[in-house]
């Protein structure tokens, strides 16, 4: 149900904030430069050109239902809320001889989190003391409790009762309603309600935002992720457990690369080393490095190496196919120039095929870079001492979402700036690709 | 020169090509598509090794890729990682050259070509004509006996391959190399070839061979003059034709076997 309101939210963010912005700010939506001249645009890839308006209200988008689904700090628009506060409501109960009479249920409702959160001295919240309320009279008396946010209580409201259950008092009525075990009755507040057994349930009112455990408002986040770089998670910082991961798969691919990239070119210019090692690269190239999880810490245990193995593993494979791939794709004309020039053999190779694969190998470089970074933090869910992958497991198992939606953030980030990092590299060092 | 097809057949690419070119000849070779001009060029550069028969040059035969050939080919055999500069002193680096002492022969290059103010260009950075003028440049500052051209204007506009012939012209007279160029240009071909070779598909072979003016006569001048010389047509028509019924030759072959 959340899920199609988000949904429908998102796509009624798309649509409206085009619709709008397209006619107060026309300025920004006119195509710029000789793409103006141009009279057919749809279908002409090279018109096209990112709305970088677009881009931006695209990440507001998020962060605003992000605030709009929590009980965020941040006074933004918000769905309605859970209930919270106290509350009352009336029940009636019946004694087998017909006799009747009304108590009061007044209910408290905090705060979910109330343990998370730190009062002005430091110290973690506590849970509310029950309001206190008179017994009245009867003999049904008046029942004080606390329930937390999107909790259920079932309320033992015979406890303080001059009659019990057993005794054949029976709650016929809720606020005056009359109602059957089982039955359920809406109030402002929540649902009333009676078990199968008659007795007499609460359960506060959710509203459409989600609860902590679910979905932490994004100042929760930011403040967990300070914490994480002061005080650490597991023994390790944040700094700590990025900087492993981070060495793991610098490690791997440049053993991967180290290795992969030799064979590659020898499998590009050997019949032997081709057909040696065909066999062992489609073999190995589909087998997912997830699936070498197990054997590499059978083999090699949970710690560094079985994690920088696995990983070379993951690169090597894809080195080699992109270094040898790199030395196909040499134009036979540029190496029939450099014999003709008086070139070596292994100045063929130093000069011109591995200037020339460079950009095959760049592109390998980036998914192998990809993958080992996707490999990484899996092979530190199933088993590691420290790592980004194993802080967000070992969070999940604590219930600590926002530690987990900190790592996601953080590991989402850095794989995007690897891709970058190796983008630039390569333009860098292969200014001619893709212009030749 | 014979190829084995992988069904088991074969195909006589080359048969009984017998050609002997002196020092300083400027020879095109012209022929349809599919007659062996490209085969004939890879065993001279020594690419391919012959079936029958041998190349000799210089007294010695011809094993394989040398640099006393040199070769210019048609696009993309630039090394586009490298500047022109660096491009042209490729083959003096080989030997091994210091870039001190190629250094004055591949100025001096670059400026014949007309290259003198794009020397630290990157290559990608050039227009199809300042590529092949680069070509050129690499392969003299080899100083080859013997240059190779596999359609080395093939790729051009008309307008830059006018100017291209005139400098590949001028290099000739100016080096004295011997060049062998294939073209399948015809106007190309008696512009540039003092001998002119037009080979016939199926085998490949010599079907008939010219020894022309134009060559001489465009030297130093306007090849559009050339032109006008009276021979110039009728010798164009007259291989026109004779290509032109080997083209259809070989479509009425196609057509019976198929």
């Amino acid at each position: 149900m959340t899920g199609i309101l988000v949904l429908a939210l998102y796509v009624g963010a798309f649509f409206g904030s085009y619709l709008i912005l397209s006619r107060l700010l026309q300025r920004y939506f006119a195509r710029e430069g000789f793409n103006k001249l141009k009279t057919v645009t749809f279908g002409d890839e090279s018109a096209v050109k990112a709305n970088r308006i677009a881009s931006f209200l695209s990440v507001i988008t998020v962060f605003f239902l992000w605030v709009a689904f929590t009980n965020s700090a941040i006074p933004l628009p918000k769905l309605p809320g859970p209930f919270d506060g106290d509350v009352t409501f009336t029940y009636t109960a019946t004694l087998p001889d017909g006799a009747t009479d009304d108590a009061d249920v007044t209910i408290r409702v905090f705060r979910e989190d109330i343990q998370q959160t730190l009062d002005e001295d430091g110290n973690p919240g506590r849970e509310p003391p029950a309001p206190e309320v008179e017994p009245g009279d009867g003999f049904a008396k008046n029942d004080s409790l606390t329930v937390a946010r999107y909790g259920f209580k079932v309320i033992p409201v015979w406890n303080n009762d001059d009659v019990s259950k057993s005794d054949g008092s029976k709650i016929t009525h809720l606020n005056g309603q009359p109602v059957e075990p089982g039955q359920k009755i809406t109030i402002a507040e929540g649902t009333i309600g009676l078990t199968d057994k008659g007795t007499p349930t609460f359960e506060p009112k959710t509203g459409l935002r989600m609860a902590r455990l679910y979905l932490p408002a994004p100042e929760v986040v930011l403040e967990r992720f300070i914490r994480l770089n002061q005080e650490g998670y597991q023994g390790f910082t944040l700094w700590e457990h990025t900087r492993y991961s981070l060495q793991r798969v610098l490690l791997g691919f440049l053993f991967g690369a180290l290795i992969g990239i030799p064979i590659g070119y020898a499998m590009g210019l050997t019949n032997w080393s081709r057909g040696w090692f065909d066999p062992i690269v489609e073999f190995m190239r589909p087998v997912p490095p997830l699936a070498l999880i197990p054997l590499m810490i059978i083999w090699f245990g949970i710690g560094e190496l079985s994690k920088v193995i696995l990983l070379f593993l993951a690169a090597l494979w894809i080195m080699i196919i992109a270094a040898r791939s790199g030395v196909s794709g040499v134009a036979i004309s540029k190496v029939h120039a450099a014999y003709s020039l008086g070139a070596s053999k292994w100045q063929i190779l130093s000069r011109v095929i591995v200037p020339n694969s460079l950009p095959e190998i760049f592109t390998g470089a980036r998914v192998a870079m990809g993958v080992c970074w996707g490999t990484v933090v899996a092979a530190e869910l199933v088993a590691a001492e420290v790592g980004l992958g194993k802080m967000i497991v070992v969070a999940s198992k604590f219930q600590l979402t926002d530690i987990v939606l900190v790592g996601i953030i953080l590991i989402g980030i850095i794989g995007f700036l690897i891709d970058v990092g190796v983008r630039a590299l390569e333009n860098w060092l292969v200014p001619w690709k893709g212009r030749v | 020169m014979r190829f084995d097809l992988p069904n088991g057949g074969h195909v006589q690419a080359l048969k009984n090509v017998t050609l002997d070119i002196k020092s300083g000849e400027l020879m095109s070779v012209l022929g349809p598509s599919g007659c062996g001009k490209t085969t004939l060029l890879n065993i001279v550069a020594g690419f391919l090794a012959p079936t029958e028969g041998k190349i000799m040059l210089n007294g010695h035969e011809v094993t394989g890729p040398h640099p006393e050939r040199g070769m210019v080919f048609q696009q993309g055999a630039l090394f586009e990682w490298m500047n022109v500069r660096d491009n042209v002193s490729f083959g003096p680096d080989m030997k091994g050259m210091s870039r001190k002492e190629s250094a004055e022969n591949v100025e001096h290059l670059l400026d014949i070509v007309g290259l003198q103010d794009f020397k630290e260009k990157a290559v990608y950075e050039l227009s199809g004509g300042m590529q092949q003028r680069v070509a050129l440049a690499r392969c003299l500052a080899n100083d080859p006996d013997v240059i190779l051209m596999d359609e080395p204007l093939g790729a051009l506009d008309a307008l830059t391959r006018e100017k291209m012939q005139s400098l590949v012209l001028d290099l000739w007279k100016d080096t004295g190399k011997t060049i062998i160029l294939i073209t399948h240009s015809v106007e190309e071909a008696l512009l540039l070839g003092e001998r002119l070779l037009v080979m016939a598909p199926r085998p490949g072979r010599v079907h008939k061979e010219y020894r022309l003016p134009f060559a001489d006569l465009g030297v130093g001048n306007d090849l559009r003059d050339v032109k006008k010389h009276k021979d110039y047509n009728t010798t164009r028509e007259e291989i026109l034709e004779m290509i032109w019924n080997m083209e259809e030759e070989i479509m009425g072959r196609a057509e019976e076997s198929a």
